[in-house]
């Protein structure tokens, strides 16, 4: 008999290892950092998302497009919560297009908070061919569009090297010790100093990669934080109902165990 | 049906139930005799049911808000992830509701294999439950193609193109599929419209499984016939609808779990991105509770052999009640069948993994070894166990082994229903 | 005598507790479906829309689309203005003041929502007894000022939200 619950443990234990194993081929080890919004009741650095969005716009923007975000989002709970005059300004800062107008034109105005992230490029195509035929993906979900998720896309950002011995990179491509098949297509990014940041931070590397993969991971996921706040009540409430039901269970059972 | 005729206690009570006799269901259901013995393995024929209407419920609400549409599908996820009143809570937890679907399901299945439930008289209740368990992997396929990810596209082009195999009609067929000449748009809206249809289906399956399981009542731990009511039953109501409750709520806390704390951890990445016709992801997987027949599929070379081992993979637990040639139900009782039993259960782990694993190497040379071995255990173990095994001494009633203190040591209380 | 007593209050409350919890929860799930369908954060983004009416002469009007409604835009003529500041009060179904129709200093102009406040209809203009708007699917007559006079509306045309930019842009919402 003992030597099933041992298959059982075993078989357990396969089924919680068996994930980890999934999406780590081919990959060296991420860096690892210790995020403030991860575990149960992880919730995102105000500063840090302001800071990220400061690198996005005045880094990333130029390439890659955000076009599920709106720029009423900065300004929501959750998230980098500009005040609402911020997030007029920052809308106001970008020309959109809009129309057509009464005459049949299109035309282009100051930006409003409704208004979707203005994208750099009309569409797709336009964008991969300005970008050396590699197209610079959207960033709304590139979070959870890639296997290791914030720390990926921080590996990615300070992981640009010289090539190992012997290899060589065509034109344009460069190479990355953390990128799914160690070559990319776009530069290091990320220069000291390439950013000011207006609360007076030091423009590190390593800062702005964090900075801007926490702003990431919030676009990625601007529920996040409401979602850890109601799951824990959800699982205390769950937890005080189990046991309210199990005490109900027993008592009712107690029943026929009283009865012969 | 029922042997007793229930009296409504009010007048308007008894007017209706004469013309709709909704009240004495209800009776019925109230007191069917349960077996007083059921162990907590018992409780995911409930738990399923809280799973399917939680995905009707979530599923027509979110079909308030999606767009079945190539263009706009993604974007429309996204809108409901971010714009719609708690869409991202109704989201997740129709997407990780799914997981826990097959996860309570195939809990379900492996305690009929153990318990001989699938014996008679219970073949046919077995039966409408394999069609239960197509339809949801019918269901399940298609509803991952809504959001038009690359696994949502890619999964789907791998999926149907199988049917290309078919000789002479599997091209015509296969167009026919999709409506275009490879997945399109007019694929994604057939999908939509019969991922909405197959949980009406799976519903009027579940009222007929139930029915047919009140015609010989539950089967037990002990696998033995019982006499109902009589002191080895207890009514339904209370007894089983508060433990039932009891699993239910365990169950809810893992769902919630994933819901709140790790909605994507039982996807893939790569679905995050949206389909494109023109870059194959570099590897293509189902979802985890498809793993072990997409294992079989990839384990045969030949395109066609996959496709007749996938589906043959099913069709061969349809006529389970008579490849199990033995006249014991329960595995409790069947000492050589229960270790054949868990070497059944990690092989189909074993193939699960394999599933998302590349086809080649180790894994692939596992993967047919496991295929080979799950044919092997319907086809030569289960007959020839069924009729060679010397089987332990079965006790006479539920409640006997109790009051008599048995000599037995297997009798023992303790030991009924413990696997 | 007193024991069986007390168990049955003790059973009673721990079910009722289990009960009222329970209840609790089902009541919390209910929520997040009803409210998923009111009008979501994209929706609630107050959408507005400026329109340029510089070309709009005395005496004519444009309509545009706010919110999936129409909008009246019209430029009355000082007979008109004086005429629907003319009316008593007393022959108003729903009493109200031209002058509280229109913003201060620019009371040539009416912007009002074009959707009769009978059932929802889009009234016609330039028509009916009163110089105004005319309603055909039930007969209601709106005047100058877009108040109804006669017919089953209950209320006057409503005034949305909106301001001048400037002289030649109104902005709505």
């Amino acid at each position: 008999m003992e030597k099933f619950k041992l298959v059982k443990i075993f078989i357990i234990l396969i089924i919680i290892i068996f994930p980890k194993t999934i999406n780590s081929a081919e990959q060296n080890e991420l860096l690892e950092v210790n995020w403030s919004f991860k575990g149960l009741t992880g919730k995102f650095d105000r500063n840090s998302l302001q800071r990220g969005f400061q690198v996005y716009k005045e880094v990333c923007s130029s390439c890659h497009s955000m076009q599920y975000l709106s720029y009423r989002n900065l300004g929501e709970p959750g998230g980098p919560e500009f005040s609402e005059v911020e997030v007029k300004a920052i809308a106001a800062s970008v020309e959109i297009t809009d129309g057509p107008d009464s005459q049949g034109e299109m035309f282009t105005r100051p930006g409003r908070p409704s208004d979707k992230f203005k994208s750099p490029y009309p569409n797709v195509n336009a964008s991969t061919v300005a970008n050396g035929g590699a197209y610079p993906p959207d960033m709304s979900v590139l979070v959870k569009a890639r296997p290791g998720g914030a720390n990926y896309i921080y590996s990615v950002l300070v992981g640009y090297e010289d090539p190992p011995a012997g290899m060589i990179l065509d034109p344009g491509v460069y190479y990355n010790k953390y990128m799914i098949g160690n070559k990319i297509k776009m530069s290091a990014p990320l220069l000291e100093g390439i950013v000011e940041y207006t609360d007076g931070t030091q423009a590190s590397v390593n800062q702005m990669a964090k900075d801007v993969t926490t702003f990431l991971s919030w676009a990625a996921e601007p529920e996040l934080e409401e979602r850890h706040k109601t799951g824990v009540k959800v699982l205390i409430y769950l937890i005080l109902l189990t046991i309210l039901v199990y005490l109900s269970m027993r008592r009712i059972w107690s029943r026929i165990d009283s009865e012969v | 049906m029922s042997e007793h005729d229930y009296i409504p206690k009010s007048k308007a009570g008894k007017w209706f139930n004469d013309r709709l006799p909704l009240l004495s269901l209800a009776a019925h259901l109230t007191d069917y005799p349960t077996p007083k013995n059921l162990n907590y393995w018992w409780t995911f024929g409930g738990i399923l049911t809280f799973c399917l209407l939680t995905q009707i419920i979530t599923g027509i609400v979110l079909a308030m808000h999606y767009v079945a549409h190539a263009d706009l599908a993604f974007a429309s996820v996204e809108h409901i992830m971010r714009n719609v009143n708690y869409g991202w809570l109704i989201r997740y937890i129709h997407s990780n509701g799914a997981s826990m679907f097959f996860l309570a399901v195939y809990i379900h299945i492996f305690r009929s294999l153990f318990y001989g439930s699938y014996k008679s008289p219970r073949e046919v209740i077995w039966i409408i439950g394999l069609l239960i368990y197509l339809l949801m992997m019918a269901a399940a396929f298609m509803g991952y193609v809504l959001p038009w990810g690359q696994m949502s596209f890619w999964g789907a082009t791998v999926i149907t193109n199988l049917f290309s195999a078919i000789p002479l009609v599997g091209e015509s067929i296969t167009t026919w599929l999709w409506g275009a000449y490879s997945v399109d748009n007019p694929t994604l809206n057939r999908f939509f419209s019969l991922h909405y249809l197959l949980p009406f289906l799976i519903l009027g399956l579940v009222v007929l499984h139930i029915w047919a399981l009140h015609v010989p009542g539950n089967n037990n731990p002990v696998g033995i016939d019982i006499k109902k009511p009589s002191k080895d039953t207890v009514p339904f109501h209370p007894y089983i609808t508060i433990k039932d409750a009891f699993a239910l709520l365990m169950f809810m806390i893992i769902f919630a779990g994933f819901v709140f704390f790790a909605p994507n951890v039982l996807g893939h990445s790569d679905n995050y991105i949206q389909a494109n016709p023109m870059v194959t992801p570099a590897h293509i997987v189902p979802e985890w509770y498809l793993l072990p027949f997409y294992a079989i599929l990839r384990s045969v070379p030949d395109k066609l052999g996959g496709v007749i081992l996938m589906f043959g993979a099913i069709f061969i637990l349809f006529v389970l009640p008579w490849l199990d040639t033995s006249k014991v139900r329960s595995a409790v009782f069947r000492p050589v069948y229960k270790q054949f039993y868990w070497i059944f259960v990690i092989d189909v782990l074993m193939l699960g993994y394999m599933g998302a694993m590349p086809a080649e190497g180790i894994y692939l040379v596992l993967a047919r070894v496991g295929t080979i071995y799950y044919f092997l255990h319907f086809i030569v173990i289960l007959p020839v166990v069924g009729l060679l095994e010397k089987t332990d001494p079965i006790p006479v009633s539920i409640a006997e082994p109790v009051l008599s203190g048995g000599a037995e040591p297997s009798l023992a209380k303790k030991d009924n229903g413990k696997i | 005598m007193d024991k069986p007593e007390k168990k049955t209050n003790r059973r009673d409350f721990l079910f009722t507790a289990s009960y009222t919890v329970g209840a609790v929860g089902v009541g919390a799930i209910i929520w997040p479906l009803i409210d998923q369908m009111n009008p979501d954060k994209a929706q609630q983004a107050l959408a507005t829309t400026e329109v340029d009416v510089s070309q709009v002469e005395p005496g004519k009007s444009i309509t545009v689309l706010w919110r999936g409604k129409p909008v009246f835009l019209k430029r009355r003529t000082n007979e008109e203005i004086a005429e629907a500041r003319s009316v008593a009060l007393n022959d108003l179904p729903d009493p109200q003041k031209d002058e509280d129709r229109v913003k201060d200093g620019k009371d040539e102009w009416l912007v009002m929502l074009g959707v009769c406040t009978h059932l929802g209809c889009v009234p016609l203009s330039d028509k009916g007894d009163y110089n105004g708007w005319f309603c055909p699917c039930h007969g209601s007559h709106y005047d100058v000022s877009g108040r109804i006079r006669k017919g089953p509306a209950p209320k006057n045309m409503e005034i949305p939200k909106y301001e001048f930019v400037n002289s030649n842009i109104i902005k709505i919402g």
